[in-house]
């Protein structure tokens, strides 16, 4: 049974993908799950796996070639099948643009029309209906079978199954079914959250402090309904200063004690190959005080303000060409030392454009830190839907006055901008406020 | 705490009302003496006099009507139909007028009544004598209604029931009469109105009911343990007022439901508690609602075809399986 290779949407915003790199040649034989070829999409180079068996009887696309998600790029069949329907059909189909197949690439030759008696209901190709791969986070590498979908693109799925894989960041069109009727339930999202749990991104290196297991159960997502009034504040801000009303709240914090404690984790830990960071530090505050102000920790979501009972921390990247913003899951729960290596790890493979979806998606706050590069003070741009955004700047040796006197101390601007539908001023000075004391005195992280 | 008979929990319920309060009295077919048709009122003609334990003629509608205008001028009546199969011939003082009174008069006047009596099947009583009436009289606002299924839910909700100022419906089980429980003696033991009990605890489903069915659920969870799976049993005990918190709770525990009743499915009590499960804990479902009724027929008098038609132990563990996706 011959096989369409299409290209895939490997990651939650590819519209089109580069080949990079053949990893095999017209006439090899290929199996199921056999990686066919590297692709660069917006974010990374990802692996694009077979869906079906045979031999590789035909490449439409050269390195260095792109395509539209959906778009045919080779036809994998057995070795003296004819393919010469398929032949004819691909490439317009390639020209066709992304109205294809997606992510359900098993197309057959049986819905080329020939075979239509050997048609199944499950293999059919599905349309990616609108707004679907905009988020399809889990799509890429992984070889997890789609979710049989309905003939309008749904996937069919318990309300609870919904919540649990909205909750945890999981596409549901990347979960197996095993309901009635392919229906996703509960089970399956757990099969699923456990296995991406037990299988970290290859090539992965060990992070220095023991691994974080994560509870079972996923986050806990508390919907607050908007009132009337947050509606107007909503709407009026949004006519006055576009679709995410931002402000910027500016706080100076001492720095003394937190340099302090520094030095003294790293000279315990040096040993272990543990060096933190200032900003690992700050990511960890961060965390902290969003678990104490839930209302920062928060997403716009029209009718209702989703407040997030886990805190998975973005920190921004720069890279090559740009930057990318890897996530710290569950940062209030891990130590500094985990959060430093962790941050260290994922910064590293961003550099390589080695990310997995999963692992730059799903932040519920960012923190963005260019005091390495000497500037004072920015205001950094929110990452929707996250509601607010920490810029971070350098630590300076400022004049102060402390209890009448002048004295130097290590001073740190940082500028948290906030989304106004979701965050008002007293709520974001409140958050400042929690995170300059614990900055000040880290001890009170403890408290 | 005594171990006592489901009617010697009622009985003991109208005993200590009866003592407690003077303005409580009880009127009925054959409840004074003869004892009661199903000797729930043993020994209350005696102790009490013909004043407080009044025979009727068989007329439904008669004494019904007295005893909503007793309750009207202020006394407790507690009226008992022999089963509410016969309470169908007096649902218009029933419904007409003790459930309307406090609002129709602006609140002038309350209603302070007990109607009291078997609902459902017992073996072979045919399609007239068979039916379980709950969702029939669930239906009226104004109405309060309990279905009490051990003894000990039976004296609580009984003298709970007597207690309150609004028209109260107890609807209790001709199968159940007999059934022993622990009951505690204090007097002043009342169960609240709209508070219900979850019978036995579990994890994986929860099985739904209220009345002579919570012991069809109880069966079916012991079944299901055996299977592995442990099944939660809710007992409403409330028909009227409904406890919604409770129906969350176990919702929220265990993401799927089973409602066993043993009325039928169209226009059921079930079909109500589905109602409010979907519309208010939908995001907690990881399946339909199912439902374990009586079969859509008038109950038939053959005994094979009676058991048939009743909800059964293995129609139970049958759809708890399904909602599990076994």
């Amino acid at each position: 049974m011959a096989t369409k290779v299409h290209m895939e949407a490997l990651s939650p915003t590819m519209e089109e993908g580069q080949v990079v790199r053949w990893l095999k040649q017209e006439g090899d034989s290929v199996s199921e799950g056999d990686v066919l070829a590297e692709i660069e999409t917006d974010k990374a180079t990802m692996e694009l796996v077979s869906r079906g068996s045979g031999v590789l009887r035909k490449r439409f696309l050269k390195e260095g070639d792109t395509a539209p998600v959906g778009a045919v790029i080779a036809i994998v069949a057995g070795p003296d099948e004819d393919i010469s329907g398929l032949l004819q059909e691909a490439p317009d189909e390639a020209e066709g643009g992304a109205e294809g197949a997606g992510e359900q690439t098993q197309e057959s030759l049986a819905q080329v029309g020939s075979m239509a008696a050997e048609e199944s209901p499950d293999r059919r190709p599905t349309p990616v209906p609108p707004g679907i791969d905009e988020t399809r986070a889990a799509g890429g590498r992984v070889e997890r079978p789609a979710a049989p979908t309905e003939e309008d693109g749904r996937v069919k799925a318990s309300p609870l199954a919904r919540r649990l894989a909205a909750e945890a960041g999981l596409e549901l069109s990347s979960v197996k079914g095993t309901g009635p009727g392919g229906r996703v339930i509960r089970r399956d999202i757990e099969a699923a959250l456990a296995a991406a749990e037990r299988a970290p991104a290859p090539e992965a290196p060990k992070p220095a402090a023991p691994a974080y297991a994560p509870p079972a159960a996923v986050a806990e997502v508390e919907e607050v309904p908007v009132s009337q009034m947050r509606k107007t504040i909503a709407k009026r801000l949004v006519t006055s200063i576009g679709p995410v009303p931002t402000f910027y709240l500016t706080i100076e914090v001492d720095m003394r004690r937190l340099l302090e404690v520094r030095e003294r984790v790293n000279a315990r830990l040096g040993e272990r190959g543990v060096k933190t960071s200032i900003n690992d530090y700050i990511v960890k505050a961060a965390a902290e005080a969003l678990r104490r102000h839930p209302e920062v920790n928060a997403s716009w979501g029209e009718s209702v303000i989703r407040r997030y009972g886990r805190v998975h921390i973005g920190v921004a990247v720069a890279v090559e060409d740009g930057l990318i913003t890897p996530v710290v899951r569950d940062a209030d729960r891990k130590g500094v030392a985990q959060i430093s290596a962790e941050i260290r790890e994922l910064a590293g493979r961003a550099r390589e454009r080695k990310l997995t979806p999963e692992e730059y998606t799903g932040a519920t706050f960012s923190v963005s830190n260019l005091g390495m590069y000497g500037i004072d003070e920015f205001t950094a741009i929110i990452n929707p839907p996250e509601a607010a955004i920490l810029a971070v700047g350098r630590v300076e040796e400022k004049v102060v006055v402390e209890d009448g006197e002048i004295v130097v101390r290590p001073r740190m601007r940082v500028t948290m901008s906030c989304d106004h539908r979701v965050i008002d001023g007293a709520t974001g000075a409140r958050f400042l406020q929690t995170l300059k004391d614990f900055l000040e005195e880290p001890m009170m992280m403890l408290a | 705490m005594a171990v006592m008979t489901y009617r010697e929990a009622l009985n003991q319920a109208l005993v200590e009302e009866m003592e407690r309060d003077p303005d409580v009295f009880l009127m009925g077919e054959e409840v004074g003496v003869y004892n009661g048709a199903y000797k729930v009122s043993r020994g209350l003609l005696d102790r009490f006099g013909d004043m407080r334990v009044v025979d009727t003629p068989i007329t439904e509608l008669g004494f019904a009507g007295l005893g909503v205008g007793a309750a009207m001028v202020g006394l407790r009546p507690v009226i008992e139909f022999m089963t509410f199969n016969f309470s169908l011939l007096a649902l218009d003082q029933v419904v007409n007028s003790a459930a309307k009174l406090h609002y129709m008069s602006g609140g002038q006047f309350k209603c302070p009544i007990v109607f009291r009596g078997p609902t459902g099947a017992a073996l072979q009583l045919a399609a007239q004598h068979s039916q379980a009436l709950e969702a029939t009289y669930a239906h009226f606002p104004g109405l309060k209604l309990v279905t009490p299924a051990t003894p000990a839910d039976a004296k609580g909700l009984l003298k709970a029931a007597i207690r309150d100022d609004d028209p109260v419906v107890v609807m209790e089980g001709e199968l159940l009469y007999a059934i022993k429980g622990e009951v505690p003696e204090d007097e002043d033991f009342v169960i609240p109105l709209g508070v219900a009990d979850v019978k036995r605890e579990g994890t994986d489903v929860s099985i739904i009911t209220h009345g002579k069915m919570l012991h069809v659920a109880l069966q079916a969870a012991a079944q299901l343990e055996k299977e592995g799976v442990q099944a939660e049993v809710l007992d409403l005990r409330s028909l009227r007022p409904l406890d919604v918190e409770s129906i969350e709770a176990t919702i929220r525990k265990t993401n799927r439901a089973v409602y066993l009743e043993e009325g039928w499915a169209y226009g059921g009590i079930g079909a109500q508690i589905v109602s409010l499960i979907q519309e208010e804990f939908f995001d907690y479902l990881d399946a339909p609602v199912l439902r374990v009724t009586q079969v859509d027929v008038p109950m038939p008098y053959n005994k094979g075809l009676e058991k048939m038609a009743k909800p059964s132990v293995d129609r139970v563990v049958a759809a708890c399986n399904k909602v599990l996706y076994r």
